[in-house]
């Protein structure tokens, strides 16, 4: 029997034993899935981000995607934090080439990079992303010269030109004025299912938790045993299932809100 | 500074020679003419490899300074548990004037070139240790989280990200240093010295009472500093372009 594209089977986490965030926790993902994990700050969903990402370790049970435990970074998945972590000093186009050049720094290894081979062209795959995410007339400013919805827009190019399967974003727009985050909250779902994605998008803004999940993981008061997940509306702001869900979560996280 | 203005204060010095020089009228002090004259003969005979001698000391040092300083300086910016044990050592040991170690180094290891590279390395090591932690505690983990998402693992975290960031400190470190290095130098070259500018310019003038050969050799170790600081200056504008941009407004 073929499994979910990620499986989290009984994960546990604390950072103080005390304090534990996940304990038997259970959640499921299918391939070309959109998620939202919504939930109050400090209740580790930006834990759980990192768990899939494998930049954290579970302390018992364990995350599968695509069959295998995730132990380190996966190479097929691509993370965006709220701090980007662009390079102050690359330019775009090298911040954009960065992943390229790791991947082939080391090599198909399977590791830091998949087992298919590395395109030898990078020139090219930048080009094209730079093109697709509009940034080809400040390709060769360094990211202070920017932006904010621009050096949102490097990083998700230099996520994608990855080709991964998996994109994990961490209140990726936050910091946005509501236009430009409304325009990349459209592009992020344009660029899913043209690309087949699964994105899981980490936030804690209702609307955006809403317009960019199918379904919506509610997170309250760590620890969190059972997960609630929500059916999400069609990506449609005027449409009144959209508002609909965004009430139903709004009143859900009220009832739990710390006391 | 403006080309110009640096031509300015290069004919304001030499008026400013040739004034004291006029006014003293005795042999310690000859002119500038004179003293040029002797410095580009004496640059294609002695004095020429007296200068080598000296910028191979200095070179030899800052280079194993950079090789093994800013590593360390990394891991201790990086690394909380290793900052604590070894940063006491180091703050102990830095503000200490290295050249108190010259007669050590002698009495240590004798008059031959490996005390005279070590002493100016010693001032070099500290310098970019001290500063290259500090840069190296200014990146935010952000960043490298990103960065091992994408893949990146010891390797190339160091070669993607710690070495760009740390290079600009790697630079203020040695252009710091460079004035003590060469003061320090002097000393070393005082003693048991075949070849060397310390060794030139002590002999120049106490000796055989050249004196201007031995300003020829103040002006050459000058030029040395100097032509390290202008060094440094290239290379940062060639190797970090991003600190030298302009905002767009």
């Amino acid at each position: 029997m073929k499994g979910s594209f990620i499986e989290v089977r009984d994960l546990e986490f604390f950072y103080q034993k005390e304090q534990p965030l996940f304990v038997g926790f259970c959640w499921k993902v299918e391939r070309g899935e959109a998620w939202s994990v919504i939930g109050p700050s400090g209740c580790g969903k930006t834990t759980l981000l990192f768990l899939l990402a494998g930049l954290l370790k579970p302390k018992k049970g364990e995350i599968l995607i695509d069959g295998k435990p995730v132990n380190r970074p996966r190479p097929e998945t691509a993370l965006i934090l709220q701090d980007l972590g662009l390079l102050p000093w690359g330019t775009v186009r090298e911040n954009v080439a960065l992943g390229l050049k790791i991947r082939s720094f080391y090599g198909p290894d399977g590791v830091h990079a998949p087992t298919r081979p590395i395109p030898k062209d990078h020139a090219k795959l930048v080009d094209h992303w730079l093109e697709r995410l509009n940034l080809k007339e400040v390709a060769t400013r360094y990211p202070s010269q920017i932006s904010g919805g621009q050096k949102q827009r490097v990083a998700i190019a230099r996520a994608l030109v990855l080709e991964p399967d998996l994109l994990l974003m961490d209140e990726p727009f936050s910091s946005l004025d509501a236009p430009t985050r409304e325009d990349l909250e459209e592009l992020t779902l344009k660029l899913q299912s043209e690309k087949g994605l699964t994105i899981i998008t980490v936030t804690h803004s209702i609307e955006e938790a809403v317009f960019l999940g199918r379904k919506i993981l509610c997170l309250k008061r760590p620890p969190h045993r059972d997960p609630l997940i929500l059916e999400g509306a069609p990506p449609e702001r005027d449409n009144p299932i959209y508002h609909q869900v965004c009430d139903k979560i709004r009143n859900y996280l009220k009832e739990h809100l710390p006391r | 500074m403006k080309k110009r203005e640096i031509l300015l204060s290069i004919l304001m010095m030499l008026l400013l020679w040739y004034i004291i020089a006029y006014l003293l009228n005795r042999p310690i002090l000859p002119y500038p003419h004179r003293v040029f004259l002797v410095f580009a003969r004496e640059l294609f005979h002695e004095l020429g490899k007296h200068l080598i001698a000296s910028s191979l000391r200095v070179l030899l040092s800052i280079g194993i300074g950079i090789i093994t300083a800013s590593p360390l300086g990394i891991i201790l910016g990086q690394s909380q548990r290793l900052d604590k044990i070894f940063l006491p050592f180091i703050y102990l040991l830095y503000p200490i004037p290295k050249v108190v170690f010259v007669p050590l180094a002698i009495l240590f290891f004798g008059l031959g070139e490996f005390p005279k590279v070590l002493i100016i390395y010693v001032i070099i090591f500290f310098q970019i240790v001290v500063l290259v932690r500090d840069q190296a505690k200014t990146l935010k983990p952000e960043l490298i989280l990103s960065v091992r998402s994408l893949g990146a693992g010891r390797r190339a975290l160091f070669r993607f990200v710690y070495l760009p960031s740390t290079l600009p400190a790697i630079f203020t470190a040695i252009r710091q240093s460079t004035g003590t290095a060469i003061a320090v130098l002097y000393l070393t070259e005082l003693f048991g010295t075949k070849y060397g500018l310390g060794y030139y310019i002590f002999l120049t003038g106490s000796t055989l009472l050249d004196y201007s050969s031995m300003y020829a050799g103040i002006l050459a170790m000058s030029l040395l500093g100097l032509g390290i600081y202008l060094g440094i200056e290239f290379l940062q504008k060639r190797l970090c372009p991003w600190l030298f941009i302009e905002m767009p407004h």
